[in-house]
């Protein structure tokens, strides 16, 4: 939308090379622009509007099931995720302000920071989406009780592979473009082919990052058994005080600590061709809380009341509207993608300036918004006690 | 100022004319000129309406008799869901604000272009997009939902939802941008001494609408988006096969598809308060309670969706709610009605189409709207509900309403969209015709619903044949009444007299470029008056039609207030 | 990147808004910083409480939390302090609709809800399970 009144003025507009020939000046054309946008920014509400309605009206009604089928979810990646969000907010709040002021440089640097801080975010979402599907964690129709042997995993693992393909084809298709471009001393082609490379690999990092929290919470459940027994009294405290912990090192984006634990258990991931007891313990922190290591019946004498809500139906539904939610707000992240790669050619081509910062000011509004619903998905989704 | 004003811009040469001004298809297809946006709207949603239409009398045919005439129960289905599902996303909701609206709402306020062209054109191919995908997918194998998707049937049916859904999300973004275009439009683009208050009533009636298009369309947007997922991904959230809620269902298709009623006949709306004062060549009366009426239609059109659904299995509560609720919408319709006929008192009424096309629409919207009580009222709502009745009540609203409004505008502004004179002799047989046609079709509808005949059946018990046989001849005369008026604005192409800028006498800013208008609308920006005030006009002849004189006294109001910020 | 922006910018940023030509308003870098600190340390804030049990009251509170996050990146991030009210009146009364979409639906759903009752789904890892076992 930003770009309709981008391109067109000609003629009587010289000097003010992207004015459209029906505004009268610069500034009726940013209103209007930004009116328009801010219309759009409704729309937007209104449309996940109706996810949230799903979610409150089925939290509402049964609110045993969602606090028990939001332990499955991962607070330490939401909590990391959401400063990714976060930072890139502040970079793109930066690039608008160093378009206004004509910072080139700048803006390219936070166009880049945004795209990079955006692939980051896919990559742990792929992690967190992938690792769900193995453990049968899917909507509804598809949801598979949690409290029952679970040797049978639909091996979805692959799937992440999948996910990572389009990203892989990227990194080998701009680190040629990029290298390209180097050795032709393009440097406007370099500061548009760099900044993607950068940014197809920032997924990896994300995926490894991602990686990396899942098996340090699953490598500390793993190794602390005694959750697992006294699961139903106090489980949540202690997940929960683990969740606050390792939040810290999420936030200030230090990836290298959390390599750190990566390495200690990695193995999250892999499926292990071990006994039942051993790959259980595996999938990750919550189920590991929940489902006894040596359990091979078809419920977990410690948690007999979380077993009761699970087998009652509406697991499922928590998680139909965790994807839908997080589903869309990630197209929405892909689509932002889209615009700020548009918006970073244009950055190079040095099209930005006092009188026409337009676009990268509604590029802005959307991308802030973007984060706005995650500010909220955030708290509702995970961190339900 | 004014008169010498205008004169200028009456005389730019024929050749600027926004038809011609440029040639070759894609001079059309990749337009960007909100005019020729708005004649490829009109050509596209009349040939929506023209396959429904044909749908419809094929419907009608099939309930000549009560036993089996041609179509299987399965087919009556399809074709009921293929009638509504293109009249409603199709046609009526684009028809007014894509297609007159596109055309008028930048030439009314003096304009270029609406505020994001290329948005515009975007728009429109959204909505193409959208009636292919809709068409081809209900075409392909049939869809027997009926146009509102009701799950569970929705979630169990073979037919093919999740493409006819994903058209209508599609179509949806069209009328959202569509809407979002005219609301910066107007909030920006006014010009310099057009205040809030000096903006002709169809804008104000086009801004109510496009408010309730940014509002509502996007719920619609995520609802059939669920919907789909249903079908596909088996989320549930609607299923009860997995614990969902179908009721939640009609909660979030009404609380578009209720506001969409308003989508549909506020612009109609428009169109009447502008055709009664100009016809009646006197100022509109009550401007500005019909102005507020049109922002409060659009908003109450939010609170009342719940009415739809009184017997879905709601609980008591809300019924008792929502039916209360209802009734605050007709307050500010009553307000127009009265206004419109206010208007008329002591005018000098002159019978033209256009003005015929409207004293229908009183006619008939204020039928559609007093039976609209009885259908809000939980009393009585419980008997009539699904019945034949409301299908009279909404075709009363809807046709009888927006379709006939919508002829009228286009009768209204046909000269200046294609600068030919129609036949007036034939344009007002096509009303009569249309008039007669529409009672005839669901004056009977009234009568069968309340005997208790439900909607949506193929067959019927042998004592309601006589009442659906009147409705049947009936329809078959509304046919061919539209044939009629297709077959007037066609002869006008081929043999009409060329039309002068001012046919009617309008003051509006449309009436101040040359019929049809250059394709950069108006070279220097137009001198704004009152929109409705006649005074300063006068007829010549034929050749030029109305003309602004000065007066001696009273004098036009000249003063040019500063620009007016939103 | 912080380096860069701020050294460029330093000039700018002491004399704001008022001296800018044009109809921009560049935000203060400080202002920046300060707003993505907040919302950091309000993050944590809102993980660290989640740890607490706070029966109802928790979900007010990081909803609480979530709209001082939000208020933040809106005012700020978004500029509305500087933009049109008009703009403003837009995008908040938007939250009006969705507080009559959401109150409606809800109202309903719960004066409805004793109608109705959870059922336990077949899932497909159940059927299987139930399949296997006569085997074993």
């Amino acid at each position: 939308m930003s770009h309709d009144d981008a391109h067109g003025g000609h003629g009587d507009h010289d000097h003010l090379p992207f004015l459209a020939h029906h505004f009268d000046d610069p500034e009726q054309q940013f209103d209007s622009g930004k009116l328009g946008m801010w219309l759009f920014l409704v729309t937007e509400v209104l449309f996940f509007s109706g996810m949230f309605c799903a979610y409150a009206l089925y939290r509402s009604l049964h609110p045993e099931v969602w606090t028990f089928a939001s332990q499955f979810l991962n607070a330490t990646l939401g909590a990391f995720n959401t400063g990714v969000l976060l930072f890139s907010s502040l970079s793109m709040a930066w690039g608008v302000r160093c378009a206004q002021l004509r910072q080139r440089t700048g803006l390219v640097i936070s166009l880049a920071i945004t795209l990079g801080c955006a692939s980051m975010f896919l990559g742990v979402k792929a992690i967190e989406y992938t690792h769900k599907w193995e453990l049968g964690l899917l909507p509804a129709g598809a949801y598979e009780s949690q409290f029952l042997p679970g040797a049978h995993h639909a091996g979805l693992s692959s799937w992440l592979y999948v996910l990572s393909a389009v990203p892989a084809l990227c990194v080998i298709g701009f680190g040629i473009w990029y290298g390209l471009a180097m050795v032709k001393k393009d440097k406007q082609t370099s500061e548009i082919a760099g900044p993607l490379l950068v940014t197809a690999l920032c997924y990896f990092l994300g995926v490894f990052i991602g990686v990396a929290f899942e098996s340090a919470e699953a490598g500390e459940h793993g190794g602390d058994h005694s959750v697992a027994a006294h699961a139903t009294d106090d489980h949540s405290g202690d997940a929960h005080e683990d969740d606050g912990h390792t939040t810290d090192g999420g936030d200030d984006h230090d990836a290298a600590t959390d390599e750190g634990h990566s390495d200690s258990g990695d193995h999250s991931s892999d499926e292990p061709d071990g006994e039942h007891s051993e790959d259980q313990a595996s999938h990750g922190a919550p189920p590991g809380k929940l489902v006894s290591t040596e359990g091979d019946g078809p419920v977990v004498p410690g948690a007999p009341r979380e077993a009761e809500i699970d087998q009652a139906g509406g697991a499922g539904l928590f998680f139909s509207i965790y994807y839908c939610m997080t589903g869309v707000h990630a197209i929405h992240i892909l689509g932002g993608m889209v615009v700020l790669t548009w918006l970073l050619v244009r950055a190079t081509k040095d099209h930005f300036n006092e009188e026409y910062f337009g676009p990268v000011d509604y590029v802005g509004l959307y991308w802030h918004l973007v984060d706005l619903i995650w500010i909220y998905l955030f708290p509702l989704l995970y961190l339900i006690t | 100022m004014s008169a010498t004003a205008t004169s200028a811009n009456y005389s730019q040469p024929d050749s600027d004319n926004f038809l011609i001004n440029s040639k070759g298809f894609l001079s059309w297809a990749l337009t960007l000129d909100h005019k020729r946006i708005g004649l490829m709207y009109l050509i596209g949603v009349m040939s929506a309406f023209f396959v429904a239409g044909i749908l419809a009398l094929v419907i009608r045919a099939e309930l000549m008799t009560p036993g089996k005439m041609f179509l299987t129960n399965q087919q009556y289905n399809q074709v009921f869901t293929l009638h509504g599902a293109i009249m409603v996303f199709l046609f009526i909701i684009p028809s007014v604000p894509a297609a007159l609206g596109n055309f008028l709402v930048p030439i009314m306020l003096g304009a270029k272009d609406v505020a994001f062209p290329r948005l515009n054109l975007g728009s429109f191919y959204l909505w193409v997009t959208g009636a292919i995908f809709f068409l081809s997918a209900m075409l392909w194998t049939g869809l027997d939902t009926g146009w509102t998707f009701y799950t569970p049937y929705s979630t169990t049916t073979s037919g093919p939802v999740v493409a006819a859904t994903m058209g209508v999300f599609i179509l949806g973004f069209s009328s959202i941008f569509t809407g979002l275009n005219f609301i910066v439009t107007i909030n920006t683009m006014r010009p310099p001494g057009m205040s809030w208050f000096k903006m002709p009533l169809f804008l104000w009636a086009t801004y109510a609408t496009s408010i309730i298009q940014v509002l509502a369309t996007p719920v619609l947007g995520i609802t059939v988006l669920l919907l789909a997922a249903e079908r596909v991904l088996k989320i549930g959230i609607f299923d009860p096969q997995f614990n969902g809620d179908p009721v939640t269902y009609q909660h979030f298709f009404w609380f578009y598809s209720h506001p969409a009623v308003y989508i549909m006949i506020l612009p109609g709306m428009g169109i009447i308060s502008e055709l009664m004062s100009v016809h009646s060549h006197k100022s509109i009366f009550g401007y500005r309670f019909i102005a507020y009426s049109s922002i409060a239609i659009a908003l109450f059109g939010f609170l009342v969706w719940g009415h739809h659904m009184f017997t879905s299995g709601m609980a008591n509560v809300t019924t008792i709610i929502f039916s209360a609720l209802t009734f605050t919408v007709s307050i500010p319709s009553a307000i127009k009605v009265f206004n419109w006929l206010a208007t008329m008192y002591k005018g000098t009424v002159q019978l033209n189409t256009p003005m015929c096309y409207s004293l229908s629409f009183i006619f008939l919207f204020t039928i559609g709207g007093l039976t609209g009580l009885w259908l809000g009222a939980l009393s009585t709502d419980r008997p009539l509900h699904d019945t034949y009745f409301v299908v009279a009540h909404f075709h009363y609203v809807m046709v009888g309403g927006t379709l006939v409004g919508f002829l009228g505008g286009v009768f209204h502004w046909w000269p200046k969209m294609t600068g030919k004179m129609f036949s007036e002799f034939w344009g007002k047989i096509s009303c009569l015709l249309i008039f007669i046609g529409f009672n005839a079709t669901f004056l009977p509808q009234f009568v069968l619903g309340s005997r208790g005949m439900p909607r949506r059946y193929a067959r019927y018990v042998e004592e309601f044949q006589e009442l659906h046989q009147w409705s049947t001849y009936g329809a078959f005369l509304l046919g061919f009444g539209l044939f009629v008026a297709l077959g007037v604005v066609i002869h006008s192409l081929m043999r009409g007299r060329k039309a002068p800028p001012n046919p009617w006498g309008g003051a509006t800013l449309e009436w101040q470029c040359t019929s049809p208008p250059p394709y950069y609308n108006f070279l220097n920006p137009p001198a704004v008056n009152d929109p409705y005030d006649y005074l300063p006009l006068e007829y010549r002849d034929e050749e030029r039609g109305w003309e602004y004189v000065r007066p001696e006294a009273p004098s036009v109001p000249t003063s040019e207030p500063e620009p007016a910020k939103s | 990147m912080s380096e860069h922006a701020s050294t460029t910018t330093a000039d700018n940023h002491s004399h704001g808004d008022g001296e800018h030509h044009g109809f921009s308003h560049p935000m203060p870098v400080w202002q920046l910083l300060a707003v993505f600190f907040a919302l950091i340390f309000l993050t944590i804030l809102t993980v660290y409480q989640a740890t607490f049990d706070l029966g109802n009251f928790e979900l007010v509170l990081s909803l609480f939390i979530a709209t001082i996050k939000a208020s933040l990146v809106i005012l700020f991030f978004m500029h509305m302090i500087h933009d049109k009210p008009l703009n403003a009146i837009f995008f908040l009364s938007s939250f009006i609709f969705v507080a009559l979409f959401l109150g409606f639906t809800l109202m309903d759903a719960h004066a409805y809800k004793d109608d109705i009752e959870l059922k336990e789904i077949d899932s497909p890892r159940k059927v299987a399970v139930d399949v296997a076992e006569p085997v074993q």
